[in-house]
């Protein structure tokens, strides 16, 4: 990591946040309309225990919401990676379910498990999350060359050795790419319920109280928050898949 | 060792399974390689020549006839069978080193590790890819790639080799090198092979016998044995026995191909060349190959 690496995107952040006081000031938004990046300061100054704790809300629903898209995903894409007739079967069902916006299943949910906000918030997430993981990984195993299957089988390999030194691995590339979709998606789920759910906690309920007191600096201080956590997140992403598939990166 | 071929091939049929019926793919292969011997298997594209390697490698059994190894019948992969493809299929998140030793995982050959790797060391060093081991598969050229998948395919001392159209791929002059790391590998390393190509020059530079197949269905159309084996320069295909040999199998993959009538034909020891199924009007359309 050199300082080239840290310095530009703090830079182009920088540069963001100039230009968004710059617009704002030269519009003269009063903060109801808009919020400057100066209004945030004392957001954050007043309100910094909240962050702390809902962030902390968001964040851990979010994850465990993700490590159960992983989970689902990929016992999902391996089965349809391996089984055409499973393919064939679950994919229009797979999609239909992707098509319908979340946002409308966010209130029956919230109906259905009334009360149980963590269990609500974490399954949202894990629905919006799981879908492309599954597909990257069922197309990254069904367009497994069949020489590599035969090379490995030819000695006498079995199914989970060829699986484990073969397939797996060579699905990572792949599944990687699904997941800095669904950590992106993964923190939309968490929001919606927590701005949704009556009662609720997480910075989506935070965003939530400050519409209702028209706290309006207090919203967009809740925005720039979910961001910086999605960076995090994303950035996390990155480095496991340095780590794990850092094979693929052909330094172009 | 005994007396007989090592791999028996007999009286092999086989159809594919597809949504518009069973596709005959094999139909009377007859094909017999000798304990050291290295057979190139020839025929027009689409044949079932790949079909044949399957059927060696156990990874296929053949709706009728027999295939022998040894002298028993396969009924599934043995491991003592070493693969190459046209397609290296290396895996990119291991070094060559590593990629090579990838059957010894899989194998029991009672190396150890060491002796695993020092083999596979001399194996590399063998075919020119000495100071690559701890690169990746990406920082290599094809022809590299597919050299070392070739000391992938001998990490293990298999007794029979399997080579599915390797050098299908590369550009003429690096396929010429490989065909002479081929003799230097087949000196140090003994071995039984079957070659498949649609190279002749390739079959008779490499192989001490060249079986052609007919057109699909295939069978064993015809053989022909290679006078002079072992190592030789590429001098040799411009020899008039090459050439001879060649006009030969030029011929005969006409024949298989539908474009040419069969008839008799001064060769070698050889089974009657059966004509092919006919091709409409493009009958007696025979252009010469002999040079």
């Amino acid at each position: 990591m050199t300082a080239r690496k840290v310095l530009v995107p703090l830079l182009a952040i920088a540069i963001f946040l100039v230009l968004w006081e710059a617009l704002v000031w030269a519009m003269g938004w009063p903060n109801y309309k808009m919020a400057s990046p100066s209004d945030l300061i004392p957001a954050y100054g007043r309100y910094w225990e909240l962050f702390l704790t809902m962030g902390w809300q968001t964040l851990w629903r979010t994850v465990a919401g993700l490590v159960l898209a992983v989970i689902f995903g990929t016992a999902l894409g391996m089965v349809m990676g391996f089984s055409r007739t499973m393919r064939d079967a679950l994919y229009p069902l797979l999609v239909g379910f992707n098509a319908v916006p979340k946002a409308t299943v966010v209130p029956i949910v919230a109906l259905l498990f009334v009360g149980q906000h963590d269990f609500n918030t974490v399954l949202i997430a894990f629905m919006i999350s799981f879908f492309p993981i599954a597909v990257s990984v069922s197309i990254g195993l069904s367009t497994l060359e069949p020489e590599y299957r035969d090379i490995l089988r030819s000695l006498g390999a079995s199914q989970a050795t060829i699986f484990r030194k073969i397939a797996l691995p060579k699905t990572l590339p792949e599944f990687f790419g699904a997941l800095k979709v669904s950590v992106t998606l993964a923190f939309i789920g968490t929001n919606l319920m927590e701005i949704v759910s009556p009662h609720g906690r997480g910075l989506g309920a935070l965003f939530d109280s400050g519409k209702t007191n028209s706290d309006y600096p207090l919203m967009f201080a809740v925005l720039i928050a979910l961001a910086f956590l999605g960076i995090v997140l994303y950035y996390v992403v990155v480095a496991l898949e340095r780590t794990f598939a850092g094979w693929a990166d052909r330094g172009v | 060792m005994t007396d007989g071929p090592l791999i028996d091939i007999r009286g092999v049929r086989h159809a594919y399974r597809t949504a518009g019926g069973p596709l005959p793919v094999l139909d009377g292969l007859d094909v017999a390689v000798a304990d050291g011997g290295f057979t190139a298997v020839v025929g027009p594209s689409g044949c079932g020549k790949s079909t044949l390697t399957r059927l060696v490698a156990g990874l296929l059994i053949p709706d009728a006839g027999e295939v022998r190894v040894h002298g028993q019948p396969v009924t599934g992969p043995r491991s003592n069978v070493g693969m190459a493809f046209q397609n290296p299929v290396l895996l990119e998140w291991r070094t060559i080193l590593d990629n090579v030793l990838l059957p010894l995982e899989i194998v029991r050959t009672g190396m150890t590790k060491a002796e695993g790797t020092d083999r596979a060391r001399a194996l590399l060093a063998l075919v020119g890819l000495e100071g690559f081991e701890d690169k990746r598969p990406s920082e290599l050229s094809g022809g590299m790639r597919q050299r070392a998948s070739l000391c992938r395919a001998l990490i293990h001392r298999p007794e029979v080799l399997i080579l599915d159209e390797p050098f299908g791929a590369l550009d003429a002059f690096t396929r010429e090198d490989l065909w002479q790391i081929m003799h230097r590998v087949k000196e140090r390393e003994p071995f039984t092979g079957v070659l498949i190509t649609h190279d002749l020059r390739e079959s008779i530079f490499l192989a001490d016998r060249v079986v052609v197949l007919s057109g699909r269905p295939a069978r064993t159309q015809y053989v022909l044995d290679v006078p002079d084996t072992g190592p030789r320069d590429l001098d040799h295909l411009y020899t008039p026995e090459a050439a001879e040999m060649l006009a030969v199998l030029r011929r005969q993959i006409e024949i298989a191909q539908g474009r040419a009538p069969a008839e008799e034909h001064a060769a070698a020891a050889a089974p009657e060349p059966v004509p092919g199924p006919p091709a409409p009007g493009r009958q007696g359309a025979v252009t010469g190959a002999v040079p």
